[in-house]
């Protein structure tokens, strides 16, 4: 089978796309890193593209709130293709700076949560801060191509400063009830042999307050997906630090990428 | 009038200040911004549960401010256009306010609670956050608009002048480049820093000829020449001969070329060294320069996989058949002691232009800093310099935003702290990049145009040459302030997508990267063999007002200089567009061999280049340095205090030894995914690595790993800075080889921070400190491959402790066998490698128990056969765990691997003829401890050849209990049982090592 076209943008600022179009590429994907200005110009295509990755890093220097900018173009500009990309199913996946930029431009958790009442804003220690972490993939994830990973375990870095999930009681019932949690910090426990158990919003399992340990979340369809960890960062054995075997994170870009055929 | 605020009554019924002024925004699209608009809208924005609010809340508290029980912090927009109270809101809602989280408020400000402080930068300082602001405006269909934002904080508590004084100065503003008051700042827009808008270019002459020698050096200090009288004289005589007076830019030129900092005069002098040894024997020798007895040894051992050293932006060695890494530190210590954030923040963004400058791809940052004890009390801070806590949290800061925007891994370095770098911190940045093999070009033709790609020029760090090379007073930031800078890492990306991608293409003969002196040193270097002529009316400018002199020095960052030949140069045009990037095009290489700059037709410079390059007097410098008298504690073996539980926590907690976590974890260290052994290790990631190990993105094809490392030790340098150089070098080896890395693969880097040169006593520490280089990378067979010089790194004439920074690049053949110093299991042997020494000269329980001993660790004369074996056993996989033992001494380092691992250790330690105290806590170079499988102990024996000796046990218990016999007798176990001198828990050991940094 031919390797799906997957289209990673960069904006000004954009950093993992390196390492993002790596995962893709070991899970049998075509990663495309394109400018935006290119797929502006029309030079670049969105709707020539299976699926969608947006990478982590500053779009814009994360001036006026992290992915703001690059939200603001892509609801400007690209909300027409953005929308036929979702309709049509193809997965569109957003981690760390990419994730801020699918909740600000409204497609995390989606259509139906506007006016937005879910934010990722300055981490609870008020820094920035980079250090591995333990996920679970939600047993019941409503997405369906996450769900075909659904309650594993993948460790990865997180390097951040507005990762913080904050949202009002009622919004984060309806992400629970809809199924639209998709990943969620776990405490790994004082031994390498130890089972991962809930962080229960505490530092540093839990490594930026995020309400309910929201690590990433999805849509109602189901296509996005988006999460501040990067499991980009993990897809080869050297590249864990010592800890617990497995929990690698390139399952998740296997999944996204056979969704993507 | 510099640096006035302008309000818009200002510019009332003022018809020029109307006039629509065009701008090329970087998208490629033209715009035109209004100069003054009629109306200027102000919006606050305030976030729930700002954590900046609790920041200054605590920091209070450590300046002595208790009355301060809340901060509340807003962030200012004042907007000047011509949209409508509707515009307002939906750039509120629809850019500026996050629903969830915040809430706005347009007009007046709102009431103070308690005392409201606005904070704003001055005219001319980069505030990305107003351009992006500008930028979003048009982008959601609004008129074009200005912005200018502060920051307010409402201060409440019980609070009197002075306290809200203290708090705006120690802890809101800086006044170096921020503004302040209480209540409402006037806006300013940066569209004319100073009001000179309007005025044609101005080119003024300089009277040289005809002054007397205190005539000449008055002219100097007046325009912050730092050119001494002979150097003045020169120039009085070329200028002479041509029968004119030189412009200021002619000038100014001169002063940054010919400057410490761009030519190292220091290093390229004659010196004449008087060397008087401790039992007073003097020895008089001549030094013909420091930099070339240096590039002399990496001649002299030109290893095969040296690829270019000492002659361009950084220092280049073979990865593997298809790659180089180029390698390069900088320093950026007076920025940094002014403005810690922008220092920082611009040392990073200059040392990674230093690698774009050899046309490699950045992938690492390393960063080494020294501060003053961050619990200096207030009381002895000296007027005019940062409590050493604010600075190291700027530079800290700094160095994050950058590093971290730019997508680079900052995975290497240490931090300091000693009283002597309290009026002058010292802020060590380095670059890592990678590079196709033969990839860099570095020939200009005659007719390739010069272009310049990335920022703007304004007047910031007008003067940056010069001024680091002249000491610093409290009215330093007066006379110098325009020098310092916040950098844009942003713009800087952009950069380095351009410059990888135009050298895959071939689109430029050379490069380099404009650094100090801005376009002057640049552009007169590259164009050193050919010559150039430049006009710089083309060059775009952050706002109107700047002479040509300014535009020609200004130091403003993120900016590339190519020679591209005319035929590509609208392929490179097109991929600057497609990445954001704007490109000028300043000119062209002429052949003629001289330095031609114009502003349109107004004559700015018109130099030969030889006379900017080669007119500048070599110095003959005097040098004298005194070796000290051995101290009590030296020549009486028993003046030593006794080893104890207490004593260790009380290493493990001091500043230099214990966990920086809270400074690195501020760094991403994974970015680009290539990171194998990382700055924390063991279970928990909290305990301290050796050295970083790399695989770089895009090398997959091999196993092969970069390792980078460092060695510093100030406290050596005091007694005797030969000894530092060479103690130095062994730490940063002995730290590559702990994780893995050959010791017959590494190139080193020499950063020197001195005093004033001119200073005998200064400059004798530097020659002995080069004289130690030159033999450590002979006996180590480790070429230096590029390096750098900051001197005059003194407060009120004060010199801080010179200071030496050994940075090591090299390779771990295969990346599967890069071990860490936490990796041992219990029932793992441990092993010692090396032998202690009595001399606790420079050591750290030197420092923290006043023993004022002054004899130093002796250097090792044949160190790599140890490294060697030790390397063989860990490519053979023996190996669990390695780790070097430095600062603090054989205790420490046994300690912070159990806390590393978790693990017990129970090691019984050879006295080598030392008393317990001394055995335990030297710092004698060429030791590692080790740990391996007791199934493996044959096999390593055999490896270690003699130089390791098995020491002890790796239990499962949690306890670290460590032994030195008073002398082997026959009475073993009665002797063993009195020997113990070390039991404790590793939850003892951990909370001391992780609570002593905070």
């Amino acid at each position: 089978m031919s390797a799906p076209p997957i289209l990673v943008p960069h904006a000004s600022g954009t950093n993992r796309d390196g390492e993002a179009a790596q995962a893709i590429r070991l899970a049998g994907g075509d990663p495309r890193i394109v400018h935006v200005n290119e797929l502006r110009d029309g030079r670049v295509r969105i709707a020539d593209h299976a699926a969608m990755l947006l990478p982590g890093g500053f779009s814009y220097g994360d001036a006026l709130g992290a992915g703001g900018r690059l939200a603001l173009e892509l609801r400007t500009w690209f909300a027409d293709d953005l929308d036929v990309m979702v309709a049509a199913g193809k997965p569109v996946l957003g981690i760390c700076n990419g994730f801020q930029v699918l909740v600000k431009a409204g497609l995390l958790p989606g259509p139906a949560h506007m006016p937005r009442r879910l934010t990722l804003t300055e981490n609870e220690r008020g820094r920035f801060e980079c250090r591995w972490v333990t996920l679970r993939v939600e047993a019941d994830v409503r997405s369906g191509w996450l769900a075909t990973i659904g309650d594993s375990v993948i460790r990865c870095p997180v390097a951040h400063g507005e990762g913080r999930v904050v949202a009002d009681e009622d919004t984060l019932a309806r992400l629970v009830a809809g199924s639209l949690v998709a990943f969620r910090y776990q405490d790994a426990g004082a031994s390498p042999g130890d089972d991962p158990s809930p962080a229960r919003g505490v530092y540093p399992a839990n490594p930026n307050g995020s309400a309910d340990d929201i690590a990433g979340i999805c849509d109602a369809a189901g296509t996005v997906v988006g999460l501040m960890p990067h499991p980009e960062d993990h897809v080869f054995t050297w590249q864990r630090p010592s800890g617990p075997e497995g929990a690698s994170g390139l399952p998740l870009f296997d999944a996204f990428v056979r969704a993507a055929r | 009038m510099p640096g006035r605020p302008i309000s818009t009554a200002d510019v009332a019924g003022n018809d020029a200040a109307e006039t629509p002024l065009p701008v090329d925004d970087a998208r490629g699209t033209r715009r035109t911004r209004l100069r003054f608009a009629h109306v200027t809208q102000r919006i606050e924005v305030s976030t729930a549960g700002d954590p900046e609010g609790a920041r200054v809340v605590r920091a209070a508290g450590l300046v002595g401010v208790d009355g301060l029980r809340e901060c509340r912090v807003a962030r200012v927009y004042q907007v000047a256009s011509d949209v409508d109270a509707g515009d307002i809101e939906r750039l509120c809602r629809e850019v500026l306010v996050d629903p969830v989280v915040a809430t706005h408020h347009v007009g007046a400000p709102r009431p103070p609670i308690g005392r409201a402080v606005e904070v704003a930068p001055m005219p001319g300082v980069t505030d990305g956050e107003a351009r992006e602001l500008e930028r979003a405006a048009a982008q959601i269909g609004l008129p074009p608009i200005t912005v200018s934002t502060a920051w307010r904080y409402d201060l409440i508590g019980d609070l009197d002048d002075d306290e809200v004084a203290l708090l705006t100065r120690r802890l809101l503003a800086n006044d170096t480049i921020e503004r302040s008051a209480e209540g409402e700042l006037e806006p300013s827009f940066t569209l004319d820093a100073d009001g000179r808008a309007g005025e044609g270019p101005r080119v003024d002459t300089i009277a040289v000829r005809g002054l007397t020698d205190d005539e000449l050096l008055a002219l100097s200090r007046k325009r912050i020449l730092s050119l001494d009288v002979a150097e003045m004289r020169v120039i009085q005589a070329h200028f002479g001969a041509e029968g004119r007076d030189p412009t200021d830019a002619e000038l100014e030129t001169l002063a940054q070329t010919w400057s410490e900092h761009c030519v190292h005069k220091t290093f390229r002098a004659r010196i004449e060294l008087t060397h008087t040894a401790a039992d007073g024997t003097v020895s008089v020798s001549d030094h013909d320069g420091l930099l070339p007895a240096l590039r002399e040894v990496t001649d002299q051992l030109d290893p095969w996989w040296l690829r270019s050293a000492f002659v361009d932006d950084a220092g280049i060695i073979a990865f593997d058949d298809r790659f180089d890494l180029a390698f390069k530190v900088e320093t950026h210590n007076h920025p940094s002691a002014l403005e810690p954030f922008g220092g920082a923040n611009t040392g990073v963004g200059g040392v990674v232009r230093d690698i774009l400058g050899v046309s490699a791809r950045p992938i690492a940052c390393t960063d080494v800093l020294c501060f003053g004890p961050a619990d200096l009390p207030d009381s002895d801070l000296p007027d005019g310099v940062l409590h050493p806590r604010r600075i190291r949290d700027g530079v800290v800061a700094g160095i994050g935003d950058y590093g971290n925007k730019l997508g680079l891994p900052t995975v290497n370095g240490s931090v300091v702290y000693h009283e002597g770098y309290i009026g002058n911190p010292l802020v060590y940045c380095g670059a890592l990049g990678l590079l196709p093999r033969d990839s860099h070009p570095t020939v200009a033709g005659i007719g390739d145009r010069v272009v310049s790609i990335g920022g703007r020029v304004g007047r910031d760090g007008i003067h940056g040459a010069t001024f680091s090379s002249a000491g610093m007073d409290a009215s330093t930031v007066d006379t110098v302030g325009s020098a310092v800078q916040i950098g844009d890492p942003i713009t800087e990306k952009g950069c380095v997508e351009v410059v990888e991608r135009a050298r895959d293409a071939r689109l430029y003969t050379a490069i380099t990267d404009c650094g100090a002196g801005g376009f002057s040193s640049a552009v007169g270097e590259m164009g050193e063999d050919l010559g150039v002529e430049i006009d710089l009316a083309v060059v775009p400018l952050k706002y109107p007002g700047l002479q040509p002199w300014e535009i020609w020095l200004s130091e403003a960052q993120e900016r590339i200089v190519m020679a591209v030949p005319p035929d590509r140069l609208a392929a490179l045009r097109t991929l600057c567009d497609d990445w954001d990037v704007e490109l000028t095009d300043l000119g062209v290489f002429t052949g003629d061999r001289r330095l031609v700059v114009r502003h349109g037709a107004t004559p700015v410079v018109d130099m030969p280049m030889a006379f900017l390059h080669d007119g500048l007097p070599r110095r003959e410098m005097v040098a004298a340095w005194d070796d000290p008298a051995p101290g009590a504690v030296d020549t009486n073996p028993d003046a030593t205090p006794s080893m104890s539980d207490r004593l260790l926590l009380r290493l493990l907690a001091h500043p230099d030894v214990a966990s920086n976590e809270d400074i690195v974890r501020r760094f991403d260290h994974e970015v680009r995914g290539g990171t194998v052994v990382r700055p924390f290790v063991g279970p928990q990631a909290d305990g301290p690595s050796d050295a970083a190990v790399l695989k770089p993105l895009g090398t997959e094809h091999n196993q092969l790993a970069v390792v980078l490392s460092n060695g510093i030790c100030p406290r050596v340098g005091i007694h005797d800075p030969w000894a530092m150089a060479l103690l130095a070098m062994d730490e940063a080896v002995r730290n590559l080889v702990a994780v893995g890395g050959d010791p017959d693969r590494v190139a080193v880097l020499d950063n020197f921070c001195w005093g004033d040169p001119t200073k005998p006593d200064r400059l004798g520490g530097l020659v002995r400190a080069v004289q130690g280089c030159t033999e450590g990378a002979r006996r180590y067979a480790m070429p230096f491959i590029s390096g750098k010089d900051s001197l005059f790194n003194e407060f009120d004439g004060t010199a801080i402790p010179g200071t030496l920074l050994i940075s090591a690049v090299g390779l771990v053949p295969d990346l599967h066998t890069a071990i860490d110093s936490a990796g041992m299991r219990p029932g793992d042997d441990i092993w010692l490698v090396g032998e202690g020494t009595a001399a606790l000269g420079g050591s750290l329980v030197d420092a923290v128990l006043g023993l004022r001993a002054t004899t130093v660790p002796t250097p090792i004369d044949d160190p790599l056969p140890r490294y060697r074996a030790i390397h063989g056993a860990i490519v053979a996989g023996m190996v669990t765990a390695a780790h070097d033992v430095s600062d603090g001494g054989l205790a420490v380092a046994i300690a912070e691997m159990a806390i590393g691992a978790r693990t017990g250790v129970m090691a019984t330690v050879p006295p080598d003829g030392l008393d317990p105290f001394r055995a335990l806590t030297n710092e004698a170079p060429g030791r590692i401890v080790l740990t391996a499988s007791p199934t493996d102990r044959g096999p390593l024996e055999d490896r270690l050849r003699g130089h390791g000796r098995r020491i002890g046990e790796v239990m499962a218990d949690q306890r670290i209990v460590i032994r030195v016999p008073d002398a082997p007798t026959d009475a073993e176990g009665l002797d063993r049982l009195r020997a113990t001198i070390i039991d404790l828990s590793i939850a003892e050991a951990v909370a001391a090592f992780t609570g002593g940094a905070r």
